[in-house]
């Protein structure tokens, strides 16, 4: 049976929410988490461990969910900067628009913003899978190594900057791309991909919608004709 | 970091009400500036023919009567004086230059806080909640009022490094960011004739957009040229008698929440300034864009102005730097 626990942030503060979270063990505790008044406040659910559902009820501040392993996190309005920073595994879903750096550095998981994306989504992304259901601002996947960034409007300016092996979709226009990073071929393993991953955020846009885009790998490699310059 | 934070009333049955809202939210941003506080009121304006003068003495007993007594004399009127903690407001008849430069001749050891028809600037060193209370900020009334929350990295924690800067009438300015070519613009500016006080980056901005003002230019234009002559950092929320604007540089990387309802615009470094404002729950809630001059002024509406040129002006330039 399931069990919901309530814990109202304007009686409890954020710290002593988070140590009761931290010390969920996966066999015995509750599976089922309600945060009321978040009030923008920092650092809520950051480094669960253990597949519960955390379910916040607002807008949630700075590193929501951050270093998250195994849990889902939903979050029923905004969050700000570094939504699901460093996640390793399980899901963040955000009900709202995320602000900058969403995803920054996580290695796994799956990150969803139903509504917009500001800059720096997916900043130096190392295996996370990204689908932003609005746009994403300026310098989203900025040195992203790898993972999956999915955009179903707009990508704002210098797009995959420096970017290593991210695979970065697009459905909408793309303001600009960033240094060493092009358009890519949509082959049809990465139509497979892309279907799986809009399947798994719930959104309805068809993969053929999209381009793709990726790394020209002319900057992480050394380039043998400079040799002579040492 | 620093906190900012700025509250814009469209209703006037919130003007009562303006300094207990504004208190929470200034207070709300202590986490992002400890050490220092103040604030720009735009209360009700001095009676005509006189302007608004508040000054500051980091002596709480300082005897203010030699000032308005030399005040009278000078200006043949006896100005009426106000004193609140470690500042005093003297309500004078003649204009924002003159009295400048009496009070800078003759009153060095007092600083001008501000000047104008309705703008009232306090600042202090200490918390912001310490600030508040000094100034029993709760309880004043006005249009709209912007504040700052300081934590000091390059200059000292002192009264005058505090913000909001004003070096022109009525005009106040908030930043969080810092700017790396204040310098050759402080400069350029006093060749212009604007004087300066502090070494402070923020202190030459508001310098700018006072000199832009001075010559012609509305809010949004001196905002949209402060995009290609201000480089480095920043999101600087501006007041003005009847206006209020956010502008925050082409990286964005100081943050910024607004906030729009039928009865005001909100401004904060955080969205928790924002959770206690009535009706917050159907407000529109958005991060202003990189390089978009976001400006409302009283009875004209929203404006909502220059989205991509001036952004595509402003990328450009710094492709040239």
């Amino acid at each position: 049976m399931m069990f919901t626990q309530t814990v109202d942030l304007a009686k409890t503060s954020v710290r002593a929410l988070n140590q009761r979270l931290h010390e969920l063990n996966a066999e015995h505790d509750e599976e089922h988490w309600r945060i009321l008044n978040p009030r923008g406040a920092h650092a809520i659910a950051c480094g669960l461990r253990v597949p519960v559902t955390v379910e916040i009820e607002g807008h949630a501040g700075y590193y929501c969910a951050g270093m998250n392993q195994k849990a889902t996190v939903i979050v029923h309005g905004n969050v700000a900067t570094g939504v699901a920073e460093n996640m390793m595994s399980g899901i963040v879903h955000v009900n709202g628009n995320a602000s900058q750096c969403a995803g920054a550095t996580a290695h796994g998981g799956l990150l969803v913003v139903e509504g917009d994306a500001s800059a720096r989504c997916g900043i130096s992304m190392k295996g996370i899978d990204i689908v932003v259901k609005g746009s994403a601002g300026h310098m989203s996947a900025f040195m992203a190594q790898t993972g999956n960034l999915v955009i179903c409007g707009d990508a704002g300016d210098a797009l995959g900057d420096s970017i290593y092996e991210a695979r970065l979709f697009v459905r909408g226009g793309v303001r600009s791309l960033g240094t060493d990073c092009i358009e890519k071929e949509m082959r049809p393993e990465h139509l497979k991909a892309l279907e799986t991953l809009l399947k798994q955020a719930g959104c309805d846009a068809r993969p053929e919608e999209f381009r793709r885009y990726g790394s020209a790998r002319k900057l992480y490699h050394f380039q043998i004709d400079n040799a002579s310059l040492y | 970091m620093c906190g900012i934070v700025g509250l814009f009333l469209k209703q006037r049955f919130l003007e009562p009400e303006l300094g207990a809202l504004f208190s929470e939210m200034l207070i709300c941003m202590s986490s992002r500036g400890p050490d220092s506080a103040g604030f720009a009121v735009y209360g009700a304006p001095a009676p005509s023919g006189k302007l608004k003068v508040i000054l500051q003495h980091s002596d709480l007993g300082f005897d203010w009567s030699a000032i308005g007594i030399a005040l009278e004399k000078r200006f043949l009127d006896k100005p009426s004086v106000e004193v609140n903690s470690t500042h005093a407001r003297f309500l004078v008849k003649t204009d924002a230059q003159r009295v400048r430069s009496f009070l800078e001749e003759y009153f060095p050891e007092v600083r001008i806080m501000s000047v104008g028809h309705r703008i009232e600037i306090m600042k202090e060193t200490g918390s912001p909640e310490s600030v508040v209370e000094r100034f029993s900020v709760r309880r004043v009334a006005g249009s709209h009022a912007i504040g700052h929350t300081r934590m000091a990295t390059e200059s000292a924690v002192t009264t005058e490094g505090s913000h909001p800067f004003s070096t022109g009438v009525d005009l106040c300015l908030v930043h969080n960011g810092s700017l790396s070519n204040h310098n050759r613009l402080r400069q350029r500016l006093g060749r212009e004739g604007i004087e300066f006080h502090t070494e402070n980056d923020t202190e030459v901005a508001a310098g700018y957009f006072a000199w832009q003002l001075a010559n012609g230019a509305t809010l949004k234009e001196a905002l949209e040229a402060g995009l290609k002559d201000l480089d480095g950092f920043y999101t600087f929320t501006v007041g003005t008698e009847d206006g209020f604007a956010v502008l925050r540089d082409p990286i964005a990387c100081k943050p910024a929440v607004l906030a729009e309802t039928d009865d005001y615009v909100a401004m904060a470094s955080e969205y928790r300034s924002l959770a206690n404002l009535p009706g917050i729950e159907g407000a529109r809630i958005w991060e202003p864009e990189p390089a978009v001059v976001y400006n409302w002024s009283r009875g004209k509406g929203a404006e909502v102005t220059g989205e991509r040129a001036c952004r595509d002006v402003a990328l450009a330039e710094l492709g040239e730097r």
